[in-house]
């Protein structure tokens, strides 16, 4: 019981703290909204074409919410100190550490149903697969947090945080099917393809939303729960090894 | 013994070629005020953050009521409170926030930690500032504050790294009052410093660290014994003194002679000192005095005496820290 009121309050905390402050709804929704747009008049195609961009928009309002927040929750408690509080609490280091990403896991989660809300009043969604949809959102929410999370431990500054995100961030957009199919990619682009988590987040949205697919949803699920676990004791290995002295 | 609370033997740690605790072992009892006394880089942070969880040791044990804290780093967290050397508080929040995020961590209940918040801000004499951010304290503040969230939880063993360097005089005095109030109540205090005051003023046994080591571990009382009855003057002089120790001694074989550095002398002897004649011939070695005081033994004479460390960098350490 007692450890479940410090895993609940550092949730709190840091929902209070730094999930729900202006530059956080700029970044994590803002953003994907204007990449959306951007791709939706340079395809010059109308409202109907909505249900084959949503999938990316949901994907990418997931990575950039998440991977954003984990710079500032975890590298700069580090760097001003009071992240040591945290690892003076009578916590395991796991479960302080799902604390920790739990409010990034929710703020991703949050930042997917913008873009669902707003298609609701554009188009039909009847056809989306809800039961599908919102483990694949969490599971996507999930495997983005831990890849933020995997980033912030292995390095010293807020900047080095955002600047490596974006390594991946970016490339991510391009490389996983969101807008366009993996497919259209050059032929030694595709293996890069399938060594990123946000693929099979992707190919189940699409799958859920309207239909398309390459992979079945049972392998996509099995290998993206895979990805947040690896990542997540990739993390964790990082803190014991590089903090803990 | 059961009135070992914390237990430490053979610890090491070395960062690179810096071996910052060579062979590092001791005991802190049940209750004790413990001084771990050294001037900075000694290894006395380095020894709070091994024993509190937060770095690993290369060799050694420690044991908190018994635990093995290298096995289970975790396992004694509940038992221990740390105020470390800065401020590691959340300067967003306020400081009333601060304490109930940090008496959640332990799972306090919510009735529980806003008493015990309230009530620690009264004593800290916080109050007024309680709803204000961290982040606008003074040195002081931030420092009480610090103590006081390393104590919400009612630790049984308190880590206190330098609580006094670099904040103002009275913040300093209110702080030592603190500590001297909770080791009334009995809590078990482990303090690191660099100021040799406030160890002889606040702890029952020291521990003085060089390089890593522990060179002498004692009750004050014990430790300054051997200076007891012993007299002591200082002697500030215009210009250079270098040569003149070894000639003092041949010419007064019943006092010693030390160079404190190339302008001050310490003379020190068992029987009373005879200052005029002494005066007299250092006149007439056209010796400018510009300062000449008896001074009582203190733990500073035994800390230099049995650390080699000179007073000198004592001083500016302690002009530092101020």
């Amino acid at each position: 019981m007692k450890q479940w009121i410090a895993f609940w309050n550092i949730i709190v905390k840091d929902m209070k703290t730094y999930y729900l402050k202006p530059p956080n709804i700029s970044w994590g929704l803002i953003f994907p909204l204007a990449w959306t747009a951007m791709f939706f008049i340079r395809s010059g195609s109308g409202l109907e074409d909505l249900q084959s961009i949503l999938p990316g928009v949901i994907a990418v309002s997931i990575l950039f919410g998440t991977t954003s927040m984990l710079a500032v929750t975890v590298t700069f408690e580090k760097k001003n100190r009071s992240f040591e509080r945290l690892l003076l609490a009578p916590i395991p280091l796991e479960l302080l550490m799902i604390a920790k990403t739990g409010g990034a896991i929710l703020f991703g989660v949050a930042n997917a149903f913008v873009p669902v809300l707003i298609a609701a009043f554009l188009t039909n969604l009847t056809r989306v697969n809800w039961y599908i949809f919102l483990p694949t959102v969490f599971l996507i929410s999930f495997a983005s947090t831990f890849l933020g999370f995997f980033i912030a431990v292995a390095v010293s500054e807020v900047f080095e945080a955002q600047t490596f995100s974006n390594f991946f961030r970016f490339p991510m957009i391009f490389l996983c099917g969101l807008f366009f199919p993996i497919a259209n990619l050059p032929i030694f682009l595709r293996p890069l393809s399938y060594l990123l988590p946000l693929t099979y987040g992707a190919d189940l949205l699409h799958k859920t939303i309207h239909g398309d697919h390459y992979i079945s949803c049972v392998l996509n699920l099995i290998i993206l729960s895979g990805f947040c676990f690896f990542l997540f004791i990739a993390s964790l290995h990082n803190i014991k090894k590089r903090w803990i002295l | 013994m059961n009135n070992i609370v914390i237990s430490v033997n053979g610890l090491k740690k070395r960062y690179d070629e810096v071996q910052a605790i060579a062979d590092m072992t001791f005991n802190l009892y049940r209750g004790e005020l413990f001084g771990f006394l050294g001037p900075n880089g000694a290894g006395k942070t380095t020894t709070i953050n091994i024993l509190t969880g937060l770095a690993r040791p290369d060799a050694g044990t420690i044991r908190i009521e018994g635990i093995d804290c290298i096995a289970k780093p975790r396992a004694a967290q509940d038992l221990i409170g740390v105020v470390p050397d800065e401020s590691n508080l959340y300067p967003e929040l306020t400081g009333y926030d601060n304490l109930c995020f940090c008496a959640t961590l332990y799972g306090i209940s919510k009735k529980e930690r806003i008493k015990r918040a309230n009530s620690l801000l009264k004593s800290f004499r916080l109050l007024d500032a309680a709803h204000r951010k961290f982040g606008t304290y003074s040195k002081g503040m931030k420092r009480k504050l610090t103590i006081a969230a390393g104590i919400i939880h009612q630790p049984q063993i308190l880590f206190l790294d330098e609580p006094t360097t670099g904040i103002d005089v009275a913040s300093a005095r209110q702080i030592r009052q603190l500590i001297a109030d909770l080791h009334d109540q009995g809590t078990t205090i482990f303090l690191t410093t660099h100021y040799i005051e406030e160890a002889e003023r606040l702890c029952d046994r020291i521990a003085f660290i060089v390089n890593g080591r522990i060179v002498r571990t004692d009750t004050v009382e014990n430790l300054i014994q051997p200076l007891q009855d012993k007299r002591i003057m200082h002697f500030s002089f215009k210009g250079n003194i270098t040569l003149y120790p070894d000639i003092l001694q041949n010419d007064f074989p019943d006092l010693k002679f030390t160079l404190l550095n190339k302008e001050k002398l310490r003379v020190e002897s068992t029987q009373p000192i005879k200052v005029g004649k002494l005066i007299r011939y250092l006149e007439e070695q056209e010796l400018e005095i510009t300062e000449a005081k008896k001074t009582q033994p203190s733990l500073e004479d035994i800390f230099v005496k049995i650390t080699g460390i000179e007073a000198d960098i004592i001083r500016k350490e302690k002009l530092r820290g101020n």
